[in-house]
């Protein structure tokens, strides 16, 4: 019989004389202040628990493809949906521009407004347009029914989304519309394809889902073999790994717009850049971005490019780490951290540091090198306060002119900012007015 | 020779960084020095010290300062590094492995925690300790300046969950015989201690030692535990537990005089410090034996220096000494004098200039046991220089100062030594009216 019901066994946070003194198991804490003062409030722990058990409870199915102006809510043909945080035509930087102003020719218009496809319950890669006529794909999350969206990935080269608009780029995106779109739509036709669970083996299978799609890509390829997919569409399909990518970033988003809204939440919904920008949404604000400068990846670079030709972050895929995918599951992809020269044991490090941050484990999503860990998921904004810690996001590299298409990939870090005023801002419109 | 070098984002804790700044003192031909992150509070140290470069003008908090003034400031400068050097890493992470950054993370990596040490600054305290308490673990909060509010929302979560929450301004604990902050290493018995006062419990268990008499569990509960406003949350369930612990025979309750009705099921002794009721006295009534002899009386009869480490053990002494002028008591533990430095119990720095400044018999509380500092004879006899002394050793044999050796070198230096704070604030009164 103990007075701590065992051992006394320590967890030690602070002045290191008084753990060096301490004669009994312990674990330090590497304890640093935080960027700003926290208050307890178990409120916002109640409402983060709420929020999260949403985003974990999501079960994403690819139910259809549709056309943008059709099933996007709020799609108009004068309107132009873009990657990350609102921005004006002025702000857009190189391959934005040049994906903004290829759509514009797609769709045969000299101007349209622009607003961030996550608004629209979307989300792009890269650059992110999505023009009235493109082909998107629909994916639904079972449980709370919410639909989200994104448009079909091109491929690898001189694409829309890194900014190439060549009339060879924009025929095969009448092709996409023509031809891809409604094969696939006809696919679906038999019953929605459960992405969840390709998400959840494609972990088990060295994909992160955010770099590294090439497991997830084949198990898609067959289920659509097996619906009697054409030839020439499982051909494209079959040239892209990264084909994917838009399928896992549409389930990610029904998954966080499910855990937006609950009021006092700290959690992060978005995490979104436009090559100019970065941006989060948090779920008890969600109406609000908080931005900071996008910051350049560092990576590896294809042929003679180097960082200097790196256009700042960009895309919205980073709403995969947002669902504790990509950088976050790190630790089920070591491949891919040899683009920035890592080991193994980095990929491993990368996903237990992303633990600090988030508030959950999501054992729909485990890691064999973690012991089958679920993947950390759902980032608080206190607790990047608390830490300092910055998202790990796994990106590609845009070239920082249109049209020159992807140079690279590696990783970035969001930058601090906005986590910072999304926590500041939260906690002086709770009712005590914290911080003190 | 000034020189002045910022680090950013390079954080040390406050206690490394005092002891760097006495390490930065210690170099030779050093007039001024100090290691710090550039605080407000900091820089406007290293300003009166005349530590002052442009340099600091836009200095941020997560800035580290080295600073030095002398004929050899680089041999300072290097001196603070090898004291920050030598810090020990934080582990509990295995090859590669990260270090944990939150309590949260640290009680998964450990199976079986149970209990979280918290000595981050307090403004900050409440969160690492509500982290704490969220993840199961029980709190021993060294941390201060936490708010009353604050304290009790702590105190209230910690009950709902059936944990103890021991502080803020926790300085002792000794748990199932491990000992938490400062404690001494008193042997194991039937006392069980709940203390709202840190030099209170070690000097109580040091004196039950002293009687062959040992300690079962020492509650630290935080000296607001007992007020109006927390109204002895912490108290009652630490009786609680000790009712419930087998190897408790009777419980005592240290702290200032509190209205709070206490009830144990067990014997329960108050030692709630009032006129006439003094931890001696008490000890004598629980561990029911005899303490060794005192030295004979000196017969001084002049002002008497009262130069304390430990709050209690002044306002002890303060009471017996009651209003009579010549007695003069100072607890140089205090927030006044720790502010921006280490505790006396750990840096004797302000003490030594206090007992410099002395106009009459130095009196010293010394406090040994795990936390205090290595060798405090070894800096404090030497200054005493021949003056009349009377020093108070709260301490045992098995602490790691060892208590003969320390006994030893006041001695040497020509001071009265007494194991009792109270038989030796009352000698002095009673040689002085004699």
């Amino acid at each position: 019989m103990s007075l701590l019901g065992g051992p006394v066994s320590v967890v030690s946070a602070g002045a290191a004389m008084l753990a060096d003194a301490l004669e009994a198991d312990q674990v330090r804490v590497d304890w640093r202040p935080p960027l700003e003062r926290l208050v307890p409030d178990p409120e916002v722990d109640l409402a983060n628990q709420r929020a999260v058990a949403r985003m974990l409870a999501a079960r994403p199915r690819w139910v259809g493809v549709g056309t943008a102006v059709e099933v996007i809510p709020g799609m108009r043909p004068d309107l132009l949906l873009h990657s990350g945080p609102p921005m004006r035509w002025e702000a857009a930087s190189g391959p934005m521009r040049g994906a903004l102003e290829g759509a514009l020719r797609l769709e045969g218009r000299d101007s349209a407004d622009l607003e961030p496809c996550h608004v629209h319950m979307a989300v792009g890669p890269m650059a992110g347009v999505v023009s009235a006529g493109m082909p998107v794909v629909i994916v639904e999350d079972e449980t709370s029914g919410i639909r989200a969206y994104s448009n079909l990935n091109e491929g690898l080269g001189r694409v829309l989304r890194y900014g190439a608009n060549d009339e060879a780029v924009l025929e095969r995106l009448r092709w996409m519309a023509s031809v891809l779109g409604p094969d696939l739509g006809r696919a679906l036709e038999s019953g929605p394809i459960d992405l969840g669970a390709i998400n959840q083996k494609a972990l088990q299978m060295g994909d992160e889902l955010h770099n590294r799609h090439r497991a997830a890509t084949s198990m898609v390829f067959r289920e659509l073999a097996l619906r009697g997919l054409s030839a020439e569409s499982l051909r494209f399909i079959d040239q892209n790994d990264y084909f994917y990518l838009n399928l896992v970033m549409a389930s990610a988003k029904a998954a966080c717009e499910a855990a937006a809204g609950v009021d006092q939440s700290t959690l992060v919904v978005s995490m979104a850049r436009n090559g100019t920008e970065f941006g989060i949404r948090v779920s008890g604000e969600p109406r609000r971005w908080f931005t900071a400068a996008a910051a350049v990846p560092v990576g590896l670079f294809l042929g003679s490019y180097t960082q200097e030709d790196a256009n700042p972050d960009i895309g919205d895929s980073a709403i995969t780490e947002t669902f504790g995918l990509g950088g976050f599951a790190m630790a089920a992809a070591p491949a891919i951290t040899r683009v920035v020269g890592g080991t193994a044991q980095t990929a491993v490090d990368a996903s237990l540091e992303m633990y600090e941050i988030t508030l959950e484990e999501n054992s729909n999503h485990q890691i064999p090198a973690l012991d089958f860990r679920g993947s950390p998921t759902g980032i608080d904004v206190r607790r990047v306060v608390e830490t300092g810690i910055q998202p790990l996001i796994n990106t590609g590299i845009a070239h920082r002119e249109a049209g020159i298409g992807q140079i690279g990939a590696g990783l970035v870090r969001a930058p601090l900012e906005p986590f910072l005023a999304a926590h500041l801002h939260l906690a002086r419109a709770r009712p005590d007015g914290a911080p003190q | 020779m000034l020189r002045v070098e910022r680090r950013p984002g390079a954080y040390h804790d406050s206690i490394v960084l005092m002891l760097a700044s006495r390490r930065m003192l210690d170099a030779p031909g050093v007039e001024a020095a100090m290691a710090a992150m550039a605080t407000d509070l900091n820089l406007s140290m290293l300003r009166d010290a005349g530590l002052w470069t442009a340099a600091l003008e836009d200095a941020r908090p997560d800035d580290l300062i080295l600073a030095a003034r002398g004929t050899d400031a680089g041999a300072a400068i290097e001196a603070a590094e090898a004291a920050l050097a030598e810090r020990t890493p934080a582990s509990g992470a295995g090859p590669g492995q990260v270090p944990a950054r939150t309590v949260r993370t640290a009680a998964q990596r450990m199976a079986g925690a149970n209990i979280a040490m918290i000595s981050v600054p307090g403004e900050h305290a409440p969160w690492s300790c509500w982290d704490a308490l969220r993840s199961g673990l029980n709190v021993f909060c060294f941390s201060d300046n936490v708010s009353v509010a604050d304290e009790v929302r702590l105190k209230r979560e910690a009950l709902g969950r059936g944990l103890l929450f021991m502080g803020p301004d926790c300085g002792t604990a000794i748990l199932d015989g491990v000992g938490l902050g400062f404690s001494n290493l008193v042997p194991r018995g039937p006392v069980g201690i709940v203390g709202a006062s840190g030099t209170g419990i070690q000097q109580l268990s040091c004196l039950l030692a002293h009687q062959g008499v040992g300690v079962s569990q020492a509650i630290g509960v935080g000296g607001r535990d007992l007020s109006p406003e927390v109204g002895g949350l912490m108290t009652r369930e630490a009786i609680a537990r000790l009712d419930e612990d087998p190897e408790t025979e009777v419980i005592v309750v240290v702290s200032k005089p509190a209205q709070a009705e206490l009830e144990a099921r067990k014997p329960l002794v108050p030692a709630l410090l009032a006129p006439g009721v003094d931890l001696t006295r008490i000890a004598l009534e629980v561990g029911g034996g005899s303490l060794p002899p005192d030295p004979e009386p000196g017969g001084w009869r002049g002002g008497v220096d009262g130069i304390f480490s430990g709050g209690t053990l002044r306002d002890e002494a303060a009471l017996i000494w009651g209003s009579d002028p010549r007695f003069n008591a100072v607890d140089y533990g205090a927030d006044e004098y720790t502010r921006g430095r280490a505790h006396p119990m750990i840096d004797n720095a302000v003490r030594i200039d206090a007992i410099r400044r002395a106009r009459g018999l130095v009196y010293l509380d010394v406090v040994l046991g795990r936390g205090a500092h290595p060798d405090p004879a070894g800096e404090l006899a030497p200054t005493l220089d021949g003056r009349p002394a009377v020093v108070v050793l709260v301490g045992v044999e098995a602490d790691p100062q060892g208590l003969s050796r320390q006994r030893a070198a006041f001695e040497a230096a020509g001071a009265r030594v007494y194991l009792s704070n109270s038989r030796a604030a009352r000698s002095l009164l009673e040689e002085s009216e004699a």
